[in-house]
């Protein structure tokens, strides 16, 4: 599989990251759990990564999670920043079988979409996360696997239905007047 | 909202006049060094550092304040988790059991474990004012110009400098959708139902993103009618040639960062041992 790189990759980087940190602050209060939010962003990242692909998603997920900790929390929450990299890049290798840009994101692909979302979902939180938060910051195993698997179901729910529903609405207006495919 | 984030400043000190390529290596190589080092001894003298650049960058306090209060809450919120999901981490890694008092169940407070979590917030208040330094006092254009004369392809550099320069506009649109939506009559307060919630903050993203996909196409036939890519280099409108001072920064750094790394590691181990 070739992924490409060109002037559109570069601004969708610009413009997702952009919009992922806008969207650092955006949060869905649980209401039943105290102090738990769903995070609209990974819906975001879901959605674009399936979009662009993998190099796209990877770098949205980077870049933006750092930018956004940075910018309003002052600090790089690093063994978290990853995660959503590896995210990103494990959803995007898929960019190709979802077809959302050539209007034909169907039901067959909304599931695959979201087998991939969800197995992507476990391997950045329930093991990436937890073992960088003990690799780097020494902290408890009970605590840090409590909370990937927290995060995980929380953005498993949030890129499950607002990543669905992206997908489906973009690719309904794609679909419009995609009957042209670009040639590489 | 925008008032929130921690952003950049125009101010007149030598920290300013730095490189961005210097101050990111250095804060790299900085934050590297405390996330590695648990040696108490070597975070004390790192806290000072930050402190005394933090002062001779001029930030103020009005710039990192909210902030600041933010990292203090988080911090303190993890300081408590960890004590009660691992109440004798300290013991487990020093290796010893000092009681100061009996709280209830399972739970004492010993020396090692309070000794730990000094670390643990010892790391976090390393890092924090070598952020707000790098943040309030780099020019981001600047920054991005910078990435590319260290070798990182400009592609990548653009992309960044795009970021930074579409943050604040999606940051706008943002709040012109949420104030159009509530003017229609769409609750983005806790008081809704689950369900509802989800709805209402798709009404936002939904608009928010697909005029950003829209934006997404304008720029790139921009750039693509002005022959981006074309060639292999570039040149940048806010470039800055790394000066004297830059490699002094720099050179310090890494020296710096080594020799605490090698104090750190050198007794096998990376945390300081008060209690043999």
């Amino acid at each position: 599989m070739k992924f490409k790189f060109g002037i559109k990759e570069v601004v969708a980087i610009g413009i997702g990251t952009a919009l992922f940190v806008a969207l650092t602050e955006v949060q869905i209060p649980l209401g039943f759990i105290p102090n738990t939010a769903l995070q609209p962003r990974a819906a975001l990242l879901a959605f674009m990564s399936a979009l662009f692909g993998p190099i796209v998603g990877g770098a949205i997920g980077l870049i933006g999670h750092a930018l956004g900790d940075f910018m309003f929390y002052g600090s790089i929450w690093w063994s978290w920043v990853i995660p959503d990299a590896v995210f990103g890049i494990a959803v995007g290798l898929f960019a190709s079988k979802f077809a959302i840009n050539e209007g034909g994101f169907d039901t067959k692909k909304i599931v695959l979409f979201n087998v991939v979302q969800v197995l992507a979902n476990i391997v950045a939180w329930v093991v990436c996360a937890p073992v960088l938060d003990i690799l780097i910051y020494a902290e408890p195993a009970n605590k840090v696997f409590a909370q990937g698997i927290w995060a995980c179901i929380g953005n498993v729910i949030i890129s499950g239905i607002l990543g669905s529903l992206l997908g489906v609405g973009y690719s309904a207006i794609r679909g419009k007047s995609s009957g042209l495919k670009k040639e590489d | 909202m925008s008032s929130r984030v921690l952003s950049y400043e125009e101010k007149e000190t030598w920290i300013h006049d730095l490189s961005g390529v210097s101050k990111l290596i250095f804060f790299l190589l900085w934050s590297i060094t405390a996330m590695l080092s648990y040696d108490t001894r070597i975070l004390l003298i790192m806290i000072v550092g930050s402190l005394i650049i933090y002062k001779m960058s001029k930030t103020e306090w009005r710039q990192v304040g909210t902030v600041f209060k933010f990292i203090l809450f988080f911090l303190t919120v993890n300081l408590i988790a960890i004590f009660f999901f691992s109440p004798y981490q300290g013991t487990l890694i020093y290796g010893t059991k000092t009681v100061i008092c009996h709280l209830f169940g399972n739970y004492d407070v010993t020396k090692e474990q309070l000794f730990y979590e000094l670390n643990v917030m010892m790391k976090y208040l390393t890092v924090v004012p070598s952020v707000f330094m790098f943040i309030t006092t780099t020019n981001p254009s600047e920054f991005a110009a910078s990435l590319n004369k260290i070798g990182v392809s400009y592609k990548a550099g653009y992309a960044l400098a795009l970021t930074l320069r579409y943050i604040p506009d999606v940051q706008d649109d943002f709040k012109k959708i949420k104030n159009a939506q509530e003017a229609r009559g769409i609750d983005m307060s806790g008081k809704a139902t689950f369900r509802k919630r989800i709805k209402n903050v798709t009404a936002i993203i939904f608009p928010l993103v697909f005029s950003s996909m829209d934006r997404i196409d304008v720029i790139a036939n921009a750039m693509e009618l002005r022959g981006f890519g074309k060639n292999k280099k570039r040149t940048w409108y806010s470039a800055r040639p790394l000066k004297a001072g830059d490699y002094g920064v720099i050179i310090f750094a890494v020296v710096f960062c080594t020799i605490a790394l090698f104090i750190t590691f050198k007794d096998g181990s990376r945390f300081y041992n008060p209690f043999n």
